[in-house]
């Protein structure tokens, strides 16, 4: 098949950006969208230009690395895909792409479609976690946690810390991968001790670090490649309250 | 070096032999660790659980990572499961079913005192996880849930759905941010190691390059922790992510650290399999699916019709055929053996003729769609998405692809590599797996490592071994930033045209050729010429494009690539050496006319460590392998 990429090419944050167009003539429809990437970038290479740079790592959509915006839509049209786990048979034959990356003052550009998300392990750092040291841990089955509960706080720490939520949100807030965290292990009994003092601390993080605040468009939600529900946000709410 | 160092295995009976071990360990008062840096490479399992586990005991600790965020690292990408031995179920596991189990499934080359450690460890695991708040799968009335894996005849496996090693990776990453937060771990991340330092032949730093701004950086301590994973990328297309690269435990080679048993790799027998030349990696189906799904390939040879229209008597099911009490459920290196050997003989099926049914049909008539949407739901999904085609209408496609490298850094029973001062954690280690790796014992084996026995190990070593502080401009810290710097000015200045992927893709078909489900003597020799020949062309041939400052991805890859070539040749010569078949390395001239693996343990039970030689070809020295509480079997899974 044969499909055109717009892409937002910037040298380095402080340089301006601005959109270039490639075409790839004959292409298989079998190839995800970041494979196509590559035959591009090979194709620069052997031409002497400067390949495209994306974020990628596990190519499986777990690793949480890749991400940029597809005609304007975080991960592109698929729900529940990461950009890695999109296939150009998604697509009709003849068309074009507008790949730009990830867009919040919380994560500065760095190249074309990377840009710098270490805000969120910053997140993470303010309170992410249960305090608790190695060798100090009780025997796991001395606090029984009931099937449903584990499922629940399982389907909410399966966040991988792609940002899309970020990215589609008209805010840029941060809202729904804090609330993942907060819900994973404010569910669980390890988690109560420290419940109310790490939602306080990684909401406060959250406005120090520059994202925006929730405005309930829930746009997040429909990009999360986890399919994180949104109802968690409201639940981070009260517990600030709480 | 002259020869092998001392494995320091303890004596005595193996059961205790770790406490024994631990409980004669010198310590370091916490006040002064305060004063000892720590050099932690690489933040998977095995990297965070010892950077978080050391930070807490006191010392300065310095972590670096390739990625953006520690929690990308490929440990993230496991899914099964992770084995432990609690004596709480009613199936009868036990320590020692863990320690024969591993020893058994590593086919007997690896060293039973390491064996048993892991297994007394492994529950202790499992409550770390709990308390970190890792959700683990639970029953209903609270207490957590095990399944059976990969050929195990008890259930040991603790599992969070198929994304355990995800949850597991989460728990480490959070307990190492939380040691961030307190102030007691720098984090640098998007730093690619490219030296080791060495100081009067002790480990003392690393040389790195900083992948946005291109700088080279010199991190110096006291000790240095290599936790930077396995080596399937050798092969190009294989289950790991693309950026593990093994140019950290290469480079120490080369400086001096023995390799062990480069030739054992993991073929993993369920993956989806390669549909363009312009694929970019294999994705590992989990091997749960073998419980439910048959395997099998048209009768005839060359036959294309689709599989719903094959007639269930024109039809092989070639594991129940020749594996009638295991079936399906044959051990990984078996099952990817036969299935390689008929696609050869053009019994394939799909593009290529490279890939053989894994058909869930039957299961689904008998269970229901629901029933194994819910047991699967998540890797049907996968398929779809991958394969374009609906898993429950028509049978998967699935192929052997590389998946886990047993082989790695040599290390003593204290994890510490012949290069004094460097330790080496999880899969970048040779330890427990042997030749053949269990099932969910790969992430059982880095949080082992890094929680518990490093945290104690690496402290005696500090505690024996005072030294002065080495500052950058060390003399040694100097020779290694410049031949990095003319590595990588070399790289950028060969006036080739090709990309360096052209090159890793023809690496890749050579290695699963010459080097992979099975291996013969003449095939390896071909081998070698063929990888010293490409080596030679990529060196003229290749265009890095870009400057040694700034973000340059193309040259990320062609510094990994160029040590792939080093690392390629060794695995060659090993699997050359090892004249036997034994777990996952399969030479043709050592089977039994059923085609089953003959392993000799008169002339190979040992681990083979390799010594580089700059300018000559490496020597190989052996380990031979003690057993006192099991003795060595023959497996047999007829």
């Amino acid at each position: 098949m044969k499909i055109t990429l717009r892409i937002w090419r910037q040298p380095a944050a402080d340089q301006p950006g601005r959109y270039e167009r490639h075409g790839l003539a004959d292409v298989s429809p079998d190839v995800s969208l970041l494979e196509a990437l590559d035959q591009l970038n090979e194709q620069l290479i052997s031409a002497g230009e400067r390949p495209v740079s994306f974020e990628h790592d596990c190519r499986e959509g777990i690793c949480g690395s890749c991400g940029f915006l597809v005609n304007g839509q975080a991960h592109g049209p698929r729900i529940a895909t990461s950009v890695c786990q999109l296939y150009l048979r998604e697509f009709e034959d003849g068309a074009e792409l507008t790949l730009e990356p990830w867009r919040a003052k919380a994560f500065p550009a760095i190249q074309d479609l990377m840009v710098d998300r270490s805000a969120l392990d910053r997140l993470i750092a303010a309170g992410g976690y249960c305090s608790t040291g190695t060798g100090q841990a009780p025997d796991g089955n001395a606090l029984p946690v009931g099937r449903d509960q584990a499922t629940s706080a399982f389907s909410t720490a399966t966040c991988i810390g792609c940002g899309a939520c970020v990215a589609s949100c008209r805010n840029a807030s941060a809202s729904l991968f804090v609330a993942a965290k907060l819900a994973h292990l404010g569910q669980l009994p390890q988690g109560q001790p420290e419940r109310a003092s790490r939602a306080k601390a990684m909401q406060d993080q959250m406005v120090t670090e520059g994202f925006g605040s929730c405005s309930s468009h829930l746009e997040c939600e429909a990009a999360c490649p986890q399919e994180i529900s949104a109802d968690w946000i409201s639940w981070m709410h009260r517990e600030r309250r709480g | 070096m002259s020869g092998l160092p001392d494995p320091r295995i303890p004596a005595g009976p193996i059961a205790d032999a770790w406490q024994r071990t631990k409980e004669g360990l010198p310590l370091i008062s916490p006040l002064r660790k305060g004063q000892i840096d720590v050099l932690v490479v690489g933040t998977g399992l095995a990297g965070a659980s010892a950077a978080a586990t050391l930070a807490q005991q006191g010392y300065r600790v310095t972590v670096l990572s390739f990625h953006d965020s520690p929690r990308r690292a490929h440990s993230v990408a496991a899914q099964g499961g992770i084995n432990a031995a609690r004596s709480v179920a009613v199936d009868g596991d036990s320590v020692s079913r863990l320690f024969t189990d591993t020893l058994k499934g590593g086919d007997f080359r690896a060293r039973e005192s390491g064996c048993q450690r892991l297994a007394e460890i492994s529950s202790g695991i499992i409550d770390q996880c709990v308390a970190q708040g890792v959700p683990f799968a639970r029953e209903y009335g609270g207490s957590l849930a095990t399944r059976s894996f990969g050929g195990a005849l008890v259930s040991r496996t603790f599992y969070a759905r198929g994304q355990t090693g995800q949850q597991l990776l989460y728990g480490a990453y959070q307990a190492l941010m939380r040691q961030v937060e307190l102030g007691r771990v720098r984090l640098l991340t998007r730093r690619d190691v490219l030296e080791l330092i060495t100081v009067d032949g002790v480990a003392r730093g690393v040389v790195a390059r900083h992948l946005l701004s291109g700088a080279l950086e010199i991190h110096t301590a006291r000790t240095v922790l290599l936790c930077t994973g396995g080596y399937s990328n050798v092969y190009f297309l294989s289950t790991n992510a693309l950026k593990s690269n093994a140019s950290a435990i290469w480079r120490a080679h080369r400086k001096g650290a023995l390799f062990a048993n480069p030739c054992f790799t993991q073929i993993h027998p369920t993956c989806i399999p390669s549909g363009d030349a312009f694929q970019s990696k294999l994705t590992l189906m989990s091997e749960s699916l073998r419980n439910d799904g048959r395997i099998w390939l048209p009768l005839e040879t060359g036959d294309q019709r689709s599989a719903e229209d094959i007639p269930e008597q024109e039809r092989d099911y070639f594991l129940e055929r020749l594996y009638p009490s295991y079936g399906n459920m044959a051990p990984r290196d078996v099952a990817s053996r036969r299935a390689r050997e008929l696609c050869n003989a053009g019994r394939g099926v799909g593009p290529g003729g490279l890939s053989v049914f894994l058909d869930l049909t039957d299961a689904i008539k008998t269970e229901g769609r629901e029933a194994i949407a819910a047991r699967y739901g998540n890797l049907m999904k996968m398929y779809e998405r991958i394969s374009g085609d609906d898993p429950y209408r028509k049978p998967m496609r699935i192929y052997p692809a590389p998946h886990y490298t047993m082989g790695g850094l040599w290390v003593d029973y204290q994890l510490m590599s012949s290069i004094p001062g460097l330790f080496v954690l999880g899969e970048a280690n040779y330890s427990e797996h042997g030749a053949n790796r269990l099932g969910a014992s790969a992430l059982m084996q880095g949080l082992a490592d890094g929680y518990f026995i490093a945290p104690s190990t690496v402290t005696a070593w500090l505690a024996g071994n005072a030294a002065p502080d080495v500052t950058p401009d060390h003399s040694a810290c100097r020779e290694a930033l410049e031949s990095t710097l003319r590595r990588i000015e070399t790289m950028l200045g060969s006036g080739g045209t090709t990309p360096v992927d052209s090159f890793h893709r023809e690496l890749g078909a050579v290695m699963i050729d010459s080097c992979g489900i099975s291996r013969d003597a003449e095939g390896l020799r071909d081998g070698l010429s063929q990888v010293e020949a490409l080596e030679k062309r990529f060196h003229g041939e290749v265009r890095v494009p870009g400057e040694a400052a700034g973000p340059n991805a193309e040259l990320e890859k062609a510094l990994r690539v160029s040590d792939f070539f080093g690392l390629a040749q060794l695995m060659l010569r090993d699997a050359l050496a090892r004249e036997e078949s034994c777990g996952a390395h399969f030479r043709e001239e050592h089977q039994s006319p059923e085609g089953e693996a003959r392993r000799d343990d008169v002339n190979f039970a040992h681990i083979a460590a390799w010594e580089h030689q700059d300018g000559a070809e490496p020597i190989r020295h052996s380990e031979t392998l003690q057993f006192t509480a099991l003795q060595p079997s023959t497996r047999s899974y007829r």
